[in-house]
């Protein structure tokens, strides 16, 4: 791979997403406001006190907001590089006229992956201060977010990525929409705390987003140990590394005959 | 000197089995158009992605300039200009842009890039496209932006697979007249066609392929005589009307590879 390439393809995405800023740069700003007033303080005002262990109780709103931070990395990670790639690679045939290039598919896939986990971040970045305007979420202590945004991104990247390289067609995605990404939205401790029992204290722990929405919400309280944070960074940069490797593997397999 | 484009000895044996190319070897040198014929399922896709590195051999190498594709693929590949044969065009960016977008990718400068997209458009009567949109050009605008594209970092070695395949009349003369015009100032053509009158109108040297495997290769005239001499081809007007020509490439054509279909 060659970073100064993987780097071109990166930048040529950036190019086409600036091209529209405006239309981007709503969805992460408009959806907190909303998840606010419609969970936070609709719902809120029906549940009450979340209690988040140590004794420790907070306001419904407070509880979401770094929910909202996982879930829109997650997103926004997965559609880029499921749908935003496959439509490159399959319809717009992007990677083919990449590949006439100096780019190998290492750095067309390296470029892809990396912008995916970009969005990831900008989301969080863009969301950030927000909800720390509305007293959701502590600072400085909620800027772990941004490493975490950037790592998990990746990882989610990656991995949507090596669905791009598998699907026979873009209705497919369908599949993993409903199987993965809709049950880690739903029971990745996001919205609510997992129970202390059955099938859902289970699974729950296990989706691969619960730590970084774990991670994200005792970075809003301010207290998040450090050095379990690097932990987890750590483990989402190796699931990270380890699916891009994949992922171009596989979308060689696909491309190049 | 090197060749332009040397192949030694390649094969593509695709993961299904199917052997598309078994053992083709030609040189091109610098400065000629060569052109490579052939029925579909020839081999001759094959044959030109191979040469600029989109499928990897089998077994071979294909030099360009004296450099191996397989070993140096980056370096290679910067050396060659190629319009493939399906659309691959950015639709995310307008020409303009998209001409910049992709310079980028060879080490332009952006200032140098704009410059040579400006002068690029013009070049192929697209220049009041420059900021259209490009999912609104026509096929055969299409087809000119994508060869002003192959030719953005100013190639030595030009490859065109099919580059006149479905347009119309007016924009086959403008491609022929740019592709003359490239060979005068020293840029080796490699071509793929189906148009006997195009491949005897602009190549210098052809290679006919059939399963994989030369069939012929030399000089328009120098095949046509070899194989047909002199005699006059009998054919039918619509109205019946019989009367004799010369023979021409389609005619030796259609005696080396048959008249069945493939594939």
């Amino acid at each position: 791979m060659s970073p100064r390439l993987a780097f071109l393809v990166w930048r040529r995405n950036l190019e086409v997403y600036l091209r529209t800023w405006f239309v981007n740069f709503l969805p992460p700003f408009l959806e907190p406001l909303l998840y606010i007033a419609g969970f936070g303080l609709g719902v809120g005002s029906l549940v009450g006190n979340v209690p988040v262990g140590g004794g420790l109780e907070i306001p419904y709103a407070r509880f979401i907001a770094p929910g909202m931070v996982a879930v829109a990395v997650m997103q926004q990670a997965f559609f880029e590089c499921a749908y935003g790639s496959f439509i490159r690679m399959y319809y717009q045939k992007t990677f083919d006229a990449l590949l006439a290039t100096p780019c190998t598919l290492e750095d067309v896939a390296a470029g892809e992956i990396a912008w995916g986990a970009t969005k990831a971040l900008v989301s969080a970045a863009i969301m950030l201060p927000i909800l720390a305007a509305f007293g959701l979420i502590a600072m400085p202590g909620s800027l772990w977010m941004l490493p975490a945004a950037l790592l998990a991104g990746w990882a989610f990247a990656a991995g949507a990525f090596c669905l791009a390289a598998v699907v026979p067609n873009i209705d497919t995605f369908n599949l993993p929409m409903f199987l993965l990404i809709m049950p880690m939205f739903a029971l990745g401790e996001t919205f609510f705390p997992l129970p202390e029992s059955g099938w859902m204290h289970a699974v729950g722990p296990w989706l691969p987003l619960t730590p970084l929405s774990r991670l994200c919400r005792s970075a809003s309280l301010g207290t998040l140990a450090p050095l379990h944070a690097l932990g987890v960074l750590l483990l989402y940069s190796l699931a990270a590394l380890l699916l891009s490797m994949l992922g171009t593997r596989w979308m060689r397999r696909r491309l190049i005959p | 000197m090197p060749y332009a484009i040397e192949a030694k000895g390649i094969v593509k044996r695709y993961a299904s089995g199917l052997t598309a190319v078994d053992g083709v070897n030609f040189q091109i040198p610098e400065g000629i158009c060569f052109g490579i014929l052939g029925p579909n399922g020839a081999g001759k896709t094959t044959t030109i992605r191979m040469s600029y590195g989109f499928i990897p051999l089998t077994a071979g190498d294909i030099l360009i300039l004296g450099r191996s594709i397989s070993a140096e693929p980056r370096a290679v590949k910067a050396l060659l200009g190629v319009c493939p044969q399906e659309d691959n065009l950015d639709p995310d960016f307008r020409p303009r842009e998209g001409l910049a977008a992709y310079a980028r990718f060879f080490g332009i400068p952006r200032p140098e890039a704009l410059r040579r997209a400006a002068e690029l458009l013009d070049f192929v009567g697209l220049a009041e496209k420059a900021s259209a949109s490009v999912r609104e050009l026509s096929g055969g605008m299409k087809r000119r932006l994508a060869f002003a594209r192959a030719l953005v970092h100013r190639p030595r070695v030009l490859v065109l697979d099919e580059p006149t395949t479905g347009l119309d009349p007016q924009a086959r003369h403008l491609v022929w007249e740019k592709v003359r015009s490239l060979k005068k100032e020293g840029v080796t053509i490699l071509l793929t066609t189906h148009y006997m009158e195009e491949a005897a109108g602009l190549c210098d040297e052809l290679l006919i392929l059939d399963a994989g495997r030369i069939l012929e290769q030399g000089s328009p005239r120098a095949l046509i005589a070899r194989h047909m001499g002199e005699i006059p081809v009998e054919v039918q007007d619509p109205s019946g009307l019989a009367y004799l020509r010369p023979p021409n490439l389609e005619d030796l054509f259609l005696r080396l590879t048959g008249r069945e279909l493939r594939a």
